[in-house]
């Protein structure tokens, strides 16, 4: 089941060019919530916060709190793999593990962290390739057939598997779709329509109307700041700050 | 527009003749050394190599028969204990520089490696005869391997580290994003993509000092007989090769072009197979 999210305070740097400034926001369990802005408004640094992926860059850091169900993300002693376990993460462009067949991909997050039973691996590929809508286009070579050998599409679909395939609570998405064709971002659109019936999903976009067709809620950035966040028909319909009408009327950006 | 089919011009088609010429040529003069060579040692020694040869230890001048048997195990052996030694710390000190490193301390240790790579042989040999041959007051084959290990390391750990480097970080992410703790992403995820480079870096520098014959000269410094103890002199075959081409007899001159042969078909031999063993399981081949 899908969780909500509580952030507090948040602030991030890289070196000494400050990229998130005090953003406080609540999502909702079980809800695509999308974010929107810019390039360079700090959209992708924000989520990579919420799993502790910001961290991983050399000179980047942080201050404030993420509350992810009833995880604090930054407590201290708290081990950033436990966090990223529980939420997981797809990016922007597909990155299958190359020299993995397609199983070895989906199975990858479950075996590398110990699990070793053949059956369960099994059958956490097959439910996981079904959530992501690809089963039907590679059961037949999941073993024979690296993950790269996929289309850009099935890749990224790939990738979302593979993600829910450590069964996390929390969805991360940074711009999922910016490499891939129409059809294949219909798809993946359609995906996470669905899984919000047991995830919560927090998606990343460039495309207004993506964030329009998918999210319950958005969230509108600008230079670091959370500037308006709001039900996402409320958001494009009737937005309340000047600047968020200015980005989606397309004035700028 | 309609595409009209115009003949391509002389000249265009001389130059391109031209150049599939020399880039023809070229090749083939790349791979003529190596053909000369083992068609040579081929030539001069598939007459001597026999089951005596392959069997039996050597024999004093004036007897016929005797062959390099101690020789080829004695290579063995070295190899063995050189690869246990060079290969995991070469692609430690590879994985260190390229995921790990920051700063002064990683360059000092790139330093390091560029010029133990570019240390006469010879030298490594005197360091370790004064570092494991002193103490232990004679030669043997852990000497030599140890000798061995240590030329392997800096060629292992400059191929690993730039191998690694080719690994885009988007594949790093990836297993850190799935909650995989840093030194299994490392070892199981960005390590095994470059799995393939790395093993390529290890076979060359095995195949580098199987031949190499200075350092052993005063570490495993040969033996005529029969041993299979690591703490004893022990025989190799460029040892043998060598000893044997600058004797004055014919038999013994025979008998080195055989030891040549057998020495680059067990590398060749012992590459081939290293290849296939590792290429199993992985995809990098159909991807």
């Amino acid at each position: 089941m899908g969780v909500g999210i509580e952030v507090k305070d948040l602030n991030a740097w890289f070196g000494k060019a400050q990229v998130l400034k005090e953003i406080n926001i609540k999502v909702g369990a079980n809800a695509v919530t999308a974010v929107i802005g810019p390039s360079g408004c700090g959209k992708s640094t924000f989520i990579r916060c919420l799993n502790r992926m910001h961290e991983t860059i050399p000179e980047a850091r942080l201050t404030g709190s993420v509350q992810v169900g009833d995880m604090d993300v930054y407590r201290p002693g708290i081990v950033p793999a436990d966090v990223r376990r529980r939420i997981g993460m797809v990016f922007q462009k597909p990155n299958p593990f190359p020299t993995m067949s397609i199983y070895d991909n989906v199975s990858a997050g479950l075996r590398l962290n110990g699990y070793n039973k053949r059956r369960e691996l099994d059958a956490a590929v097959e439910h996981s390739l079904r959530m992501a809508a690809l089963w039907d286009e590679v059961k037949d070579v999941l073993k024979k057939k690296s993950g790269s050998s996929l289309s850009g599409g099935q890749q990224q679909r790939l990738c979302i598997a593979r993600a829910l395939a450590v069964q996390p609570e929390l969805i991360l998405m940074d711009e999922p779709c910016s490499a891939l064709d129409p059809i294949s971002t219909g798809k993946i659109e359609e995906l996470i329509f669905q899984l919000k019936a047991q995830y919560t999903v927090v998606i990343v976009t460039h495309n207004m109307q993506q964030a329009a067709r998918v999210a319950d809620h958005t969230g509108f950035f600008l230079m670091g700041k959370l500037i308006e966040y709001d039900k996402t028909e409320k958001l494009f319909t009737a937005p309340t700050d000047k600047r968020t009408e200015d980005y989606i009327t397309g004035r700028f950006g | 527009m309609p595409s009209v089919s115009r003949p391509v011009s002389l000249v265009r088609r001389l130059t391109n003749f031209g150049f599939i010429g020399l880039s023809i040529l070229a090749a083939l003069l790349v791979l003529a050394p190596l053909g000369a060579i083992f068609g040579y040692l081929v030539y001069k020694g598939i007459g001597s190599i026999n089951l005596a040869f392959l069997t039996n230890t050597p024999r004093p001048v004036g007897e016929d028969g005797g062959g390099m048997a101690n020789a080829i195990v004695g290579s063995v052996m070295i190899l063995g204990m050189g690869s246990i030694l060079g290969v995991p710390l070469g692609i430690g000190a590879g994985v260190y520089m390229a995921e790990f490193g920051h700063g002064r301390f990683v360059n000092l240790v790139r330093f390091t490696a560029d010029v133990l790579n570019g240390i006469p042989s010879i030298v490594v040999g005197i360091a370790v005869y004064a570092l494991v041959v002193l103490p232990q007051h004679h030669f043997s084959a852990l000497s030599g391997g140890v000798a061995l290990g240590i030329m392997m390391i800096p060629t292992i750990a400059r191929t690993t580290e730039e191998m690694l480097l080719m690994v885009p970080n988007t594949i790093r992410e990836a297993a850190l994003g799935l909650g995989i703790p840093q030194w299994r992403a490392t070892l199981q995820v960005t390590l095994r993509t470059a799995s393939k480079g790395v093993i390529t870096g290890a076979m060359l520098a095995f195949a580098r000092v199987a031949g190499e014959t200075a350092p052993l000269l005063f570490t495993a410094f040969g033996n005529q007989f029969w041993s299979l103890k690591p703490d004893q002199p022990i025989a190799a075959l460029p040892i043998q090769i060598f000893a044997y081409a600058i004797s004055p007899f014919d038999e013994w001159h025979r008998q080195a072009w055989a030891g040549a042969l057998i020495l680059i078909v067990l590398i060749v031999v012992a590459v081939a197979a290293v290849r296939v063993v590792t290429s199993r399981g992985s995809m990098a081949n159909n991807a």
